[in-house]
This record gives structure tokens, sequence and C-alpha cells, in this order.
């Protein structure tokens, strides 16, 4: 078995890898039918796994019920918007104490998305996980909407109506345009998070993290303190999801405040519960089924959330390892 | 006189007008068990608690190998070489024996911040996780997850995840509980062993063991030392008797 899939069993292994080959294949043959929509369908699918892969390191394997994931996500797409706006006019993001314009490069825009959604996951970290169980749900959503709030009280960046991005970020090769080249840089920053998500959770790091939401008390005890374990794991999945975000407002072309709104955490979540808890590819089997209710279901009624809510119940009595766990069985313990 | 592994000085916890801890004083010296009894609700587990870490004493001192210890973490106090079993077993449910192990071995020698490889392809760790699980009785059991584990299992695992740390004292909460009569007598032979290398303070209803085991013993009753000494001395203690001793050997 490949060392990417080593933290899985090895039907696990097989369920994740046609998953990956499912995403793959659709915009390969949206391209030959010249269906550019089923393209960017499926950058849509990649993106917002991406966005549950992130979420799912502090939920399910942390125990971390975020509720404000949304803080992350839209971060990111605001740093990507506000380069582009700045880069387009021209003007200066700062003058002082030094002068920072924007930029339409995504080389730049990433790692200066990183760095902004992990001072802002550290500083919401810091003071959340000094709480637990509900507290911590209802204190993440909370920063989230201050965030929230704060997007719509400055005009600069369009405030209620949000910021257009005109001209999507660039790369140095390729044409990010091209919805086929896009879709592949997404898919591939997802199986980059994925991979990354596969070592961390069977690194030390991980097993002890894991052991955090299994039992503190027995971590604490053999000499690992908690908190710096979950607050490091709390900032990385806040990065990851940050960088769902700025890919999403690359390829909408717009970012406002509905990225950092609280539907926004709940639908993140909802991926994670669907696809199953814990398990390394559940936010891509969660997303992936969502949007396709989303557009089957959606295109005819306009209660397709309703069939949503079902299925969710469904999951949440009858089968807690999500479609994973249908799929390919328990998860394995060791 | 050698240094003391632990050092408790008139440490004192009240919960509201239960005195569960009423200016204690105690010592723990390398190479020895120093058996802690008295009746239920004496307020033995809340000194534990109180040693470990996870209860603030509200007043008095909690000394670990020479130095103040009042004010560190948990962890802090783990790193230093207290290990500990609890009175009801607390595990990683999820993990396999050999996991929950590995994990201790792991947090001994490097701690967690470490993100990349994988914990279980780690071969030095496995086999040494695998030694302390074979000394403890349970190498078989290796790799059966912590919720197939029997009772008495689960505490012996607890105890295995103890001596991963290889501690220099061991607190230990009633570990014959639901041993039943052959664990029981493995236990108490290990420990015997034990106490060469780890100073043990022995909390435990189980008299024969207690007074086989015990090089010195204490008794507290609502929260107080009443009786210190050895296990003659306590047998004879007048007072303990009418505290506490009288229905357990009468
Ligand atoms: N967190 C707490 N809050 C309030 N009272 C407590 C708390 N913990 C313990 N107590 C009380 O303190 C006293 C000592 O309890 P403790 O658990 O330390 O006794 P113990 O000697 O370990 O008893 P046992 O032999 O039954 O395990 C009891 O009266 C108990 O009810
Ligand atoms: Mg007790």
């Amino acid at each position: 078995m490949p060392a990417f899939l080593a933290s899985v069993s090895s039907r696990e292994g097989m369920v994740n890898a046609v998953l990956a080959g499912l995403l793959l294949a659709a915009p390969l043959i949206a391209f030959t039918l010249d269906e550019p929509f089923y393209i960017s369908l499926a950058t849509r699918v990649a993106i917002l796994a991406l966005a549950g892969v992130g979420l799912n390191l502090a939920l399910g394997y942390g125990g971390m019920v975020s509720f404000g994931h949304a803080a992350f996500f839209g971060l990111g797409g605001y740093v990507a918007g506000i380069a582009a706006f700045h880069a387009f006019d021209g003007s200066d993001f700062i003058v002082w104490p030094l002068t920072l314009g924007g930029t339409d490069q995504l080389l730049i825009i990433w790692p200066l998305t990183v760095l902004v959604v992990a001072v802002v996951a550290f500083a919401i970290g810091v003071i959340s996980l000094r709480t637990s169980g509900v507290y911590f749900i209802m204190i993440t959503l909370a920063f989230a909407q201050m965030i929230y709030y704060l997007a719509i009280s400055i005009p600069t960046y369009g405030g209620e109506d949000g910021l257009a991005i005109y001209l999507r970020n660039q790369l140095p090769l390729g044409d990010s345009n091209d919805p086929l080249t896009f879709f592949f840089v997404c898919y591939g920053m997802l199986l980059l998070a994925l991979f990354v998500s596969s070592r961390l959770v069977a690194s030390p790091f991980g097993v002890a993290l894991q052991c955090a939401r299994m039992n503190e008390v027995r971590l604490a005890t053999m000499g690992i303190a908690p908190f710096p374990v979950k607050l490091t794991a709390f900032v990385i999945s806040g990065v990851i999801t940050g960088i769902a975000g700025a890919l999403f407002a690359d390829l909408n072309g717009f970012v406002g405040p509905s990225m950092l709104s609280w539907h926004r955490s709940g639908e993140i979540m909802i991926f994670v519960i669907l696809g199953g808890v814990g398990r390394l590819f559940g936010p891509l089997a969660g997303a992936a089924l969502f949007i396709l209710l989303e557009s089957l279901i959606g295109g005819m009624t306009d209660r397709w959330q309703l069939f949503l809510g079902a299925i969710l119940l469904g999951v949440v009595l009858f089968a807690r390892g999500g479609l994973i766990g249908l799929l390919a069985g328990r998860a394995r313990h060791d | 006189m050698t240094e003391p592994l632990l050092e408790l000085k008139k440490l004192s916890k009240a919960f509201g007008a239960v005195k569960a801890s009423d200016a204690v004083d105690l010592t723990l010296f390398p190479g020895e068990i120093h058996a802690l009894i008295g009746p239920n609700g004496a307020g033995k587990s809340t000194l534990i608690a109180q040693v470990t870490g996870w209860m603030k004493p509200d007043a008095g001192e909690v000394r670990l190998l020479g130095r103040d210890a009042s004010h560190l973490s948990v962890a802090a106090r783990a790193k230093l070489g207290l290990g500990r079993s609890f009175q009801v077993s607390s595990l990683a449910q999820g993990f396999s024996a050999l996991a929950n192990v590995m994990l201790a071995l792991q947090a001994r020698d490097g701690g967690a911040f470490r993100f990349w490889a994988p914990l279980r392809g780690n071969a030095a760790l496995r086999e040494e996780a695998l030694g302390v699980l074979a000394r403890i009785g349970l190498a078989d059991r290796a790799d059966l997850p912590v919720s197939a584990l029997s009772h008495g299992e689960r505490r012996l695992l607890e105890m295995a995840l103890a001596l991963a740390l290889r501690p220099k004292l061991l607190l230990l909460d009633e570990p014959m509980a639901g041993l039943g009569p052959e664990g029981t007598r493995n236990l108490t032979a290990f420990l015997r062993e034990l106490k060469n290398e780890a100073g043990i303070l022995l909390i435990e209803h189980d008299m024969d063991a207690v007074f086989a085991l015990a090089d010195r013993i204490s008794v507290l009753v609502y929260g107080r030392v009443i009786a210190s000494g050895t296990a003659d001395e306590i047998r004879q203690s007048a007072a303990v008797r009418e505290a506490y001793l009288g229905d357990a050997l009468c």
C-alpha cells in the first residue's frame, strides 16, 4: 500500500482512490463533451472538499467542533479579493510603515493567505480552546460572526456587496483562466492537503491529537499537554480551509460576506459529517454528494435542502461513518 | 538520608465543609512502597489529584524530586517522572493497547511535535512497547482495541502506560480492584520487584496486599493522617483499629 494511504485500511484506500479518480474523470469528460459548466462544478467540489479536509482535521481527528470555519474560508477569499482589487486599480493596501500594493500572483496570494489565516486561527484558537463542548461551538461561531460584520462594515472592500475579482489571479506557468487548468490547480491542492493530512494523522502529533479527542486526561498523564497540540491542529485546520477560500474566490471571480456567514460554516461541517467524521476522504465524499444533490435535485425543486436534511438525519442516526463508512466499513483502530 | 521522591507539606483541600485533605504531611523515598489506606471517602483520590496536578490545593506544598512542583502542569509533572494509574481506568478507547503504549513512549522520548513519520512505523518504539506489554502480561492483547479488553486487562494496561514513562515514582490508585485473586497475586509479586525501579505510593483496599507489600503505611481518615509507620506498628495501633482496621482485620 502506498505510504499515502497508510493510515486507512486497504478497502478504504480503494474507495478513496475511486473517489479521487471520479473527480478527475468528471471534468475531463465534460471537456471532451464541451460542457464547461461541469468543469466548474467539479472545481467547486474540489475546493469545498479542500475546505472540509481542513475542518476534518480539527473536528474529525481533534474532536474540536468548530462552527466558525467560515471565518477562515472567507478570510482566504478576502485575501485573494483584496490583493486582486489593489492590483487591478493600482492602489496600495497600506502605505505605512511600508508600502504594500496589490498583486494578482497566486504564488504570492497563497502564502499570504496562509499567513493571515494562521494568525487569525491562532488568536481564535488560543481563546476558544479554553472552553469545550457547546461553549467551544458557540465561541467559534461568535468569532466568525465578528469577522462577518467586520467585512460588512468596510466599504472600501464592497461592504455587503462584496468584491468582484475581474481577472482571475495568475499563475507563472499555465493560464488560470482556462477552466480545465484551474480545475487541475484546485484538484492538485486537494490531493496535497489529503496527503499532508494523512501524514499528520499518522504522525506522533496526529496520534496525540486523536488521543486528546478520546481522553485528554490520558494524554496529559503521559506527559503531553493537550492544549498546544489542539491549538496547532486548529491552526493547520484553519489554514487549509483558508486556502480553499482563496481558490473559491478565484473560481467565482467574487468574494463577499456570504463566504464568512455561519451558513457556510454549517455547510463545511455538513461535508465532513456526510462523508464521515475523521475519515481521510470523508470531506471529498461529502462535498461531492452535497454538490450533486444541490445541482440535481436543486435543478428540479428549490426544496432540495429537505432531501439534504433527510440524508443528514439518516447518516447521523444510522451511519456514523458517513458515506465512507458505508462504502469502506468501520474505521481502523490503531 | 536520601532525598524523598515525593514530599507533601501541610497539604489542605476542602470541598465546602468536607475536609478532603487536612494538613497532610507525607513522604515517599526511593525503593519503598508507601501504602495509603483509609475508609471510602477519606480523601485518598483527592490527594492523588493534588499530587498529579489535576487539583489545586487550598494550602500546602507538593515537592517532587526535591523541587517545588506546586505550580507545574499535569504534563510537566509527568515529564519529571511521575507515573500514575487511575482508580477508574482512563485510556484512549479507540486505540489499540499497543498504540496507547507507543504514544506514551513517544511522549517520553520525543514529545508530540513530530509531524511527518508515522508513529506506527517506528520499529524501535514498537519493539519497546511490546516489551512493556509483555512485562505486564499483555503481549498477546497488543493489537486489540482498548474497548475489546477486559476490565482487568485495562487495569494492567494502565500500569503498562505508567511504566512506559520510566517513572521515578508511581501513584497507584487501587490497582488490585477488579483483578481477582490470581491477578492480585501476580500484581503483588510484580510490584515487589518494581519498587526497586520506582518508589510507589500505593492506595489499596486489599489489606492482604497492603501488608504484604508496604514498607510504610499511612492511614487517612477524614482527610487527616491519623497514623503512619511500619506494617507492624499500624497493625498494633489502637487508634487505627478503632478508626478503620477494626472491621477489616477481625
Ligand atoms: N470534586 C469534588 N467536589 C466535591 N467533593 C468532592 C470532590 N471530589 C471528592 N470529593 C469529596 O471528598 C471526599 C474525599 O473523596 P476521595 O474520592 O478523595 O475519597 P477516597 O479516599 O479516594 O475514597 P474511595 O476509597 O471511595 O476511592 C469525599 O467526601 C468526596 O465526596
Ligand atoms: Mg478513591
